[in-house]
């Protein structure tokens, strides 16, 4: 029965870490920018959340009405200045500087804003309430939210994308920019759009992590790991690829903590590096058409 | 009224390899116009200059009256710039409709059920209209070209640029596409034409330029200019312009 619990809990975590790594797969599907600033991201949306929220009298579980937006808007800015900019110069390695840059920043603007205190996100009495049907196996409600949340959002973009104009074309300018542009695409702006969901995403799982555990400004990094982890597992460019790979890195993870304390990030990795070593192009690898 | 497209004095050059040596072309609405010339004369980059692909280094770009020469290719789609590749670029991981269609709603600026309507016709145009749910990845070369052919049309273009579209096809197969380009030309819109099949152009443009060392070398009446003295002589020793259609 632990066992059956720890790989419940696996999933759970696993909900976490797909919702964190969309965004990352989201940009490099479509623009081919690896955010090296991704994990600073989330953790910038925890301490948006700490300043702005108490300001508005929400209670800090609907804090994503106040950050998601700001987030979105700040996302396609970021892309239609500073990642264009970058993506012009034609060097691949110019992007990934840039957002290397920026997680720098960022890091350092927090210590010197915010300490390198732990902080977490103040849902009151509603951490604590979880399903118990037995008294080893112990769910989370905040965790399974987040869960559902991930399944939910993985499932309405995997929607947009195939049915509406907007993910056509978001998939137009993924596939071939200058066809895109040929047949009337403004790709600058579709990257812009790409940009704000996968930003209002990192949002989404910066605020989730504040509520199931504790950020600080140098929390970001060891988070960008874990998302990298899900998104090759899952096989890059996959959406359900990102769920499953982040279930999968959630589940070893926890796997290995029953094991041995110790053990937790270790099997992650070593899943990690299995996948790679066996199927370098991940579980669900998007297909090249011949 | 004034031209469609009016090119003046473009130059352009990669490195020391002069590709537009100051060309001027007029083109006026609803003509048909063919363009020959031996490969590396800077036809391709012509058309990237008219299409927003390539940058000039100098020269204007004048299309509708309004000069273009900063507008990104998809802005000048959607004035009614349509193009194809030599190589044709489907979205190879969209079936064949979503290919057209979006060209319909982006480039033709159409909503709802009339970019459906336009996406379909231009299908049935190019003889695509049974393989609409095909993967556009998976489709032959004949079809990779329809599809190129139709996904400009479904922009709705004024001035359509036919990039090499026969070369590679068989005769009837290339008897098919110039009746499409004939019909698309009937209806009013100008078309040029890049073909090294001239049999092609000769069925299907009333106007023929020859462009060699990135200048306009000959222009005027197909058959005279495939004729001209500068024309022979820019062909001689290759068998490239064998004109069956003038032997």
């Amino acid at each position: 029965m632990t066992w059956l619990n720890a790989i419940l809990q696996g999933i759970l975590l696993g909900g976490f870490y797909a919702l964190f790594a969309t965004g990352l797969s989201l940009l490099f599907g479509v623009m081919g920018i690896i955010n090296l600033a991704h994990g600073d991201f989330a953790v910038i949306a925890g301490y948006v959340a700490v300043v702005l929220v108490p300001s508005t009298h929400l209670p800090m579980v609907w804090g994503f009405l106040v950050v998601v937006p700001i987030f979105a808007l700040g996302g396609y800015i970021l892309q239609r200045t500073l990642f264009q900019a970058a993506l012009s110069r034609g060097d691949p390695l110019t992007i990934l500087l840039v957002t290397f840059g920026l997680s720098v920043i960022t890091e350092n603007a927090l210590l010197q804003a915010f300490t390198a205190n732990g902080q977490s996100l103040d849902i009151g009495g509603l951490i604590a309430d979880s399903i118990n049907p037995n008294n080893v196996i112990s769910i989370s409600d905040v965790s399974l939210a987040v869960l559902i949340v991930a399944v939910v959002l993985l499932a309405a973009l995997q929607l947009m994308l195939s049915r509406t104009s907007t993910g056509r074309q978001i998939r137009a300018v993924a596939d071939d920019r200058e066809a895109a542009e040929l047949v009337g695409i403004n790709h600058r702006h579709v990257f812009g759009i790409a940009a704000a969901i996968a930003l209002a995403t990192v949002a989404l799982a910066g605020l989730a992590s504040g509520m199931i555990t504790e950020f600080a400004p140098t929390t970001g990094t060891s988070n960008l790991l874990f998302a990298f982890e899900a998104v090759v597992i899952g096989g890059i460019g996959s959406l359900w690829g990102t769920l499953v790979g982040g279930i999968v890195l959630g589940v070893a993870q926890q796997i290995g903590a029953q094991i041995n304390p110790a053990y937790q990030i270790l099997a992650g990795h070593v899943v990690f590096l299995a996948v790679l070593a066996f199927r370098s192009r991940g579980l669900f690898a998007v297909r090249e058409a011949a | 009224m004034a031209a469609l497209l009016e090119l003046a004095n473009i130059s352009k050059r990669f490195g020391g390899v002069v590709v537009a040596d100051g060309i001027s072309l007029m083109v006026e609405r609803g003509a048909a116009v063919g363009i020959v010339g031996p490969n590396g004369a800077g036809k391709t980059t012509l058309f990237g200059v008219i299409s927003g692909d390539v940058r000039p280094d100098g020269g204007s770009v004048v299309f509708d009256g309004a000069r273009i020469n900063r507008l990104d290719p998809g802005a000048r789609c959607r004035l009614g710039i349509g193009r194809t590749y030599q190589v044709p670029k489907p979205f190879e991981r969209m079936n064949v409709f979503e290919n057209v269609l979006i060209a319909a709603q982006q480039g033709g600026r159409q909503r709802g059920a009339s970019s459906h309507g336009r996406a379909i016709a231009s299908l049935e145009r190019c003889g695509l209209a049974e393989r609409a749910n095909r993967n556009a990845g998976s489709l032959g070369l004949l079809d990779r070209k329809r599809l190129e052919l139709a996904r400009a049309l479904a922009t709705g273009p004024r001035l359509l640029l036919l990039d090499e579209v026969a070369g590679g096809l068989t005769e009837p197969e290339v008897r098919d596409l110039v009746a499409v380009v004939r019909s698309i030309r009937d209806e009013g819109t100008a078309v040029i034409w890049i073909e090294h099949v001239v049999r092609a152009l000769l069925d299907a443009v009333e106007r023929l330029l020859c462009l060699s060392g990135g200048t306009f070398i000959a222009d005027g009446e197909p058959r005279q200019v495939l004729e001209s003295a500068a024309v022979r002589e820019v062909y001689l020793g290759t068998d490239e312009l064998a004109i069956e259609g003038i032997a």
